[in-house]
Formats: C-alpha cells, structure tokens, sequence
C-alpha cells in the first residue's frame, strides 16, 4: 500500500541510488531474454477464479495442458471459534477457517491475487506464500489495512506443496492465532491419481488458561516467547479431524495428505498409527522417500505423504512427540471402512494376563520360605504359597493360572499325566523343551525356554504348588530333588539348550 | 429549521463533549521502541518538548458538530483524495451518526487528512508518534509503565478481542498524566504514521517495506517484547492518508 516514495521524501539520495539499481538489473535482463525455469510461457486462455477450499478438503485438480492467469480471492476474517470443548479463541484467519483456504494452481501460471482483509478487521495483514519468487514472498505487495482489499501478481515457477501466512509485525502472533495455510503448485503433468486427498494442518496455540480450561481464553504472548504451546492442534482445533469429522477412505483406496506445518514454534514427527507411508515427497520437495513411518515437518513447511488403506479401522494421526497428542491435542482419526483382510493383519489372537517376569504381587511368600528353607523349618504350606506367588509370575502366562493351558497350544498342569515322571519335569523346567511332546493325549508342539532365572529352591517350591494344586494328586519337591536334577545333562533330544 | 437542527445537534455535542480537555504533559527523556539514533539496535533517547493533549479521543458528538460547521468534510462531500470511501460510512446521514450510535463514544472511520483538519479547527494538530507513545506509556499511576508485563498483557487483550458492535464512550480511567483510552478502546492517527519504518540505519533506508517481511520487526524494534506498541505501529503503516477503519480514531494536541 504504501510505497517507497514516501522514503524518497525523507532520502531522495537514498532512492535515487535504489532506482539506478533497480534500473541497471532490469536492462541486464533484457539484454538476456532467458526464460525462468518454470516460466511455461505466457498465460493462455480465458483468466480461471482459482476455487479455494476449507479443510480438510483439497480442490479438484486443475486437469490444464496449459499455463493459465488464475485470480485467487483470499479474505482476511479475525473471528471467535472453538479451540476446543467449550474453549473460545479469537483466531485470524484466511478465508475464515484455521488452516486457511487451499490454493491449488499448475505450474506456470500466472496468479493474480487478492487480498481482502474485512472491514470488521482490527488488525492490518498480508501475506507471505512460500510459493512466490520474489521479496517476501509477497508481503510487501499485500499489507492490507482493515477494509481494504491489495492486489498482485506473480509466476509459479515451482511445482510443490508450500505454506503461505501472514507476515505482518509481529509475525509469530498473526501465525499462533492462525494465519497460514497451503497452496498447491501442480507439476505440468498433474499430480498421479489418487481415491482422496485430504489437507491436514497443525499449529501450536498459546492461551493463558490450561489446556481445555474452559471460556474464552486469549492469546498468551510469554507462552508464546518461551515457545510451551498450551495446545498442538491439527486443523485448529481439538476434534477438527476426529469423531464424526474424521476423514474416511475404504479398504484399497490410496490416500494422498497434503500435511503442512503453521508452527509458529514447534516441529512436527507426524505419523499415521497403524499405516506405513508408501510415499512421502518431505519437504515437500522433488524427491520421494519410500516406506516412511514418520516424517518430519518444519515449521513453516509442508509434505505430500501417500498410503493405501489395506486394513478397515480408524487410523490415527499424531505429532509423534507423543506428549503433544495426549496431552495437547494433536490428534486425528482415518476412518477406513470395509472388510477385513486377516492375511494383512489378524486382529486380536489371544487376550491373557500378563504379571510379568516376577509380578510384585505376593513375594513374601517367597522371602519367608527361602528363609523357612535356609533354618531347615521349610513346611509344605510355605512352599505351595511361595510356589504359588512364583508361578504366577512366571508360569500362568502360558499354562494359566488355572494350570489349564491352551489347547493345542500350551500343555496342562492340571490332572497332566506329564507330571508322573518329576524327574522329567524338573528337567525341563531347568533345560527347556523343544519339539514334539504328547500331553493327556494331546500333541503339542512349541517350545518352552529354560527356566535359567529361577533356583533351585523356587523350582521345588513351583513344583510342589502344580502338585499340590488343579486337582493333581499331591506331593513335594526338593531343593535337593532339583540340584540333583540340575547336574544331570539334558536328556535327548527333545530337551533345548536355549 | 436546517439551522435549528444544526444548533440542536451543536449544543447536544457541547453537552456531551464537556469531559474533553487539554491536559498538560510535562514532556522530557523518553526512549522510544523504535530507533531515534544511527544504530537500530541502540536506544537512543530523545527530549519531548512539553505539549497538552486531549484527555480523550474526539467524539462522534463533536465530529458531527465538526462537519456541520465545515460542509466540505462532510461524507460524499469530501474529495476521495483525502477520505477513501468508507469515510463516515457507518453514520446514518451525512450529518449525523445516528440514534443507534453512543454520541460520546470515539469518532471512527476517519482519515487521516479529517482528522487532521479537525485539529486545525480547534487550533490544535494531531500528536507526533513520539508524543503519542509516551503519553500512552503511562498507566494509572506510573509515567512510564511499559516494563510491566501486566501492562502489556492488558493491552494486548483488547487486540485479541474481535471488534465490537457498538463502541464505548471515551473516558475511561485516566493515567497518571490525566489522559483516558490510549489503549483498550481504539486505534488513533498520528500526524507523522506514515514515516514510523524509516530506520536511521543507512543499511535500511530507502527500505519502507522492511517491517512488512516476517521477521524483520526484530530488527528495527529496540524492545522485543514491546508488542503492544508494535502492533499500533504495524496498524498505522499500512494506512494511506485517505484510508479510513471501523477501530480508528484520533485525539489532538497543542503546544504546552
């Protein structure tokens, strides 16, 4: 709006020097008429009104052959939306949503655009589109006060996702109450085909009050200073991208995520739980990294990230600083319907408890018999108790805590005519088992590793509480019976080393 | 009866319009955020020569009392050269803002080129960035508040709040030099707004735009965390003379 002619009154001498500059680069660029890479030659056709969308959703491609004049109308709207549940906060935005609008345009086109920023505006803005060659990326040409409307134009000379935002002083809070958004530079080719494309955007936002404190929270510039964002957000605001809001894909679908990063601070480790990225242009560059599980996007930076549903479920999309997801709100759901494919994935096999190696739960017991043991006063009672906290422990895992184990997976306990020979059991309690075994009249074949972390007290103790318990008949092992056994080499073949 | 309603509408403003005075500022060293001296990044403080300033912002009362005594500052009368065409937009003739409208709250959507008439008017000018920043420094009780980040933050809150609907009338608590609504309330023009880029760093002149591009504010601002005044600074250098806003104002000031 304002122009370098009001410097030339305080410093005539100063824009003098600025336009003989100016002047002698531009008779140098006539000299050489060299076509900027990029330049596809001079706009064609009758001038396209650019259609900008909201998020999540991405324009339909522009399916040109050739460079066009594209005007894009772009307005400046500061506005009171939820953060979160019952949280209001004064956004400024572009085109009214936080991200703002999407630009798509083809590479070559000549944009001519406009900046509105609505009357009702308190503040003056621009706008800086990563995606333009020259000072500011635009800025300068479209500082708009409140109630006006600033117009410019320039080339897309580079295919690519890039981030556009506000630039005005003080940047960091025009972009933490939202001001920034994505415009897409299509290779000539158009980009390859895909089911869907969604935009995804996150941000970080400052606010007096606590995360989800309710009411209306204002911005919180020291917060800010310190960059320890009260919320991580994408599409700014919690469940922008969740419940009914998810974005949705069916099993065999590709999915292409145009993901940017407004910042203003933080960087973001996205990841989708559950996907593989089969293709990831980070940086939004040229280059496509493959089989990608995070990726890392910058502040101020974009990617095109690509993946096929192969799995129905609800996939979920984080900042996988993982703090920010739980805890600030930096989550999304990819809701992917359709049948199952049990060859890709099973869903849930087995649902057992788990204690853990030695489950804290009852290790007295084991402490008083140790000591009942080492005075010679060790009782059967003592045992089995202390047999009994030890195998839950260690034990009931696979055979059960009812001594049960699993059908054709894991051997019984329980009335298990494999108890008779206690030798043979201590032996593979101490050495493993690998191979075939048959159990009450069942084959099992899998493999239990050697109890290498138990003694041999807590083996006699473990023993006597299986025969003593699940119905078996009765009686009682040794530290001797064990330390015995313990001597003996592994028998046959079927007992594992390791 | 044109008369008679122009002495209505005159003598409701003089009744309105009681609270407005010009209050003395003593004036002396004051370090300004933007840089006064060679070094941008050095703060060189400058002497403020005594002024007296309006109490409060001009009213929408005493604006219609303006452009009834001055036909030619009158909306559609005003040449679009000096008051772009929002001018008094928001008034329900060109005489009068209207039933709906509180009289003794600020006059807006003026432009700089009416505002600065209005002054004349009165024998008065609009006040230089430098005396507006430091009147506008002080809070209720100290001249110079602006290293309290309560200070800040107080201003900074009514920048987050969207505009309201209907403004509130000028007189809000006064700082400690007796001066009401420098913050909180609306915009105000000052005479020299459109200089406020201009570093004296040779590295920068010729170089309005600097503060426009991301990042750059750091460079020309002495106190960083000056966002408060920052932000009026930013307002006030993307206007033209003519531009006009629905949160823009102004007061005047005369020699002390």
């Amino acid at each position: 709006m304002r122009t370098a002619g009001f410097a030339s009154i305080h410093r005539p001498f100063g824009a003098l020097a600025l336009i003989a500059a100016l002047c002698t680069s531009l008779s140098a660029g006539a000299a050489a008429p060299v076509r900027a890479a990029g330049d596809l030659g001079a706009p064609r056709g009758a001038p396209i009104h650019a259609v900008l969308t909201s998020p999540p959703h991405v324009p339909t491609p522009t399916n040109r052959t050739y460079p066009a004049k594209v005007i894009v109308d772009l307005e400046v709207v500061e506005k009171v939306m939820p953060i979160s549940e019952g949280v209001n906060y004064t956004f400024w935005t572009f085109g009214g949503t936080v991200p703002g609008s999407f630009i798509r345009v083809r590479q070559g086109d000549t944009v001519e655009f406009h900046l509105k920023n609505h009357p009702d505006s308190k503040m003056p803005h621009n706008i800086d589109l990563h995606g333009v060659t020259g000072p500011g990326g635009g800025a300068a040409s479209s500082f708009t006060a409140p109630g006006h409307e600033s117009q410019f134009t320039f080339k897309a000379l580079n295919e690519g996702i890039y981030v556009y935002h506000c630039a005005t002083a003080p940047v960091g809070m025009h972009v933490a109450n939202g001001m920034y958004g994505l415009i897409l530079v299509e290779p000539p080719e158009g980009m390859p085909k895909v089911d869907h494309e969604y935009y995804v955007m996150q941000g970080d936002f400052y606010t007096t009050g606590k995360y989800r404190e309710k009411g209306s929270q204002p911005f919180d510039m020291e917060k800010a200073i310190d960059e320890k964002p009260t919320y991580v957000l994408f599409n700014g605001a919690e469940g922008a991208l969740t419940g009914d809001n998810a974005l949705a894909a069916n099993v065999g679908e590709t999915v292409r995520l145009y993901v940017g990063n407004g910042g203003p601070n933080l960087v973001s480790s996205f990841h989708v739980i559950g996907a593989i990225f089969d293709q990831v242009r980070y940086e939004g560059g040229s280059n496509v990294q493959t089989n990608v599980q995070t990726t890392l996007i910058p502040a101020g930076g974009a990617a095109i990230v690509k993946f096929t549903a192969k799995v129905p479920g609800s996939y979920v999309l984080v900042d996988h600083s993982i703090f920010r997801a739980f805890n600030k709100g930096a989550l999304a759901i990819m809701k992917v319907n359709g049948g199952e494919d049990k060859a890709i994935y099973s869903g849930k096999e087995l649902d057992s408890v788990y204690l853990g190696d030695r489950a804290g739960a009852n290790l007295a017991a084991v402490s008083k018999a140790a000591a009942s043991a080492a005075s010679g006063t060790l009782s059967l009672d003592e045992q089995v108790r202390a047999g009994q906290a030890l195998f839950a422990g260690t034990c009931s895992v696979c055979h059960q805590a009812d001594g049960k184990g699993l059908p054709g997976v894991f051997p019984p306990l329980a009335q298990s005519d494999f108890l008779a020979d206690l030798n043979r059991v201590m032996g593979v309690v101490l050495h493993g088992l690998n191979g075939a075994v048959t159990v009450n009249g069942q084959q099992y074949n899998s493999v239990m590793p050697p109890m290498t972390q138990l003694t041999d007290d807590e083996i006699a103790n473990i023993l006597t509480y299986v025969l003593n318990s699940f119905g078996n008949p009765g009686g009682r092992v040794s530290k001797d019976d064990v330390k015995k056994q313990r001597a003996v080499a592994p028998a046959a073949a079927t007992a594992s080393t390791h | 009866m044109t008369r008679w309603a122009t002495l209505a509408i005159a003598a409701l403003c003089c009744v309105s319009a009681n609270a407005s005075e010009y209050v003395s500022l003593p004036g002396g060293r004051f370090e300004s955020v933007l840089p006064q001296g060679p070094v941008p990044t050095v703060s060189t403080p400058v002497d403020v020569k005594p002024f007296r300033m309006r109490n409060v912002p001009v009213t929408l009362a005493e604006f219609e009392s303006f452009v009834n005594a001055h036909p030619q500052w009158r909306r559609g009368s005003a040449p679009a050269l000096y008051a772009d065409a929002r001018y008094l937009l928001d008034w329900s003739t060109p005489t009068a803002a209207g039933a709906s409208r509180l009289p003794a709250s600020p006059v807006i959507n003026v432009s700089w080129f009416a505002a600065a008439a209005y002054c004349e008017s009165e024998d008065a000018r609009l006040p230089t960035w430098i005396e507006w920043e430091y009147a506008a420094a002080a809070d209720e009780s100290r001249t110079d508040a602006r290293s309290d980040p309560a200070w800040r933050r107080r201003i900074l809150a009514w920048y987050e709040r969207p505009s309201a609907a209907q403004l509130d009338a000028v007189g809000s608590a006064p700082n400690a030099y007796g001066i009401s609504d420098l913050h909180g309330l609306v915009w105000e023009w000052v005479d020299d707004f459109n200089a406020l880029f201009i570093a004296g760093d040779s590295r920068t002149q010729g170089d309005p735009d600097l503060l426009k591009f991301c990042g750059s504010g750091a460079l020309n601002i002495i106190d960083r965390d000056s966002y408060a005044v920052l932000m009026r600074i930013a307002l006030l250098s993307s206007l033209n003379g003519a531009d006009t806003t629905g949160t823009l104002g102004f007061r005047c000031v005369k020699p002390g």
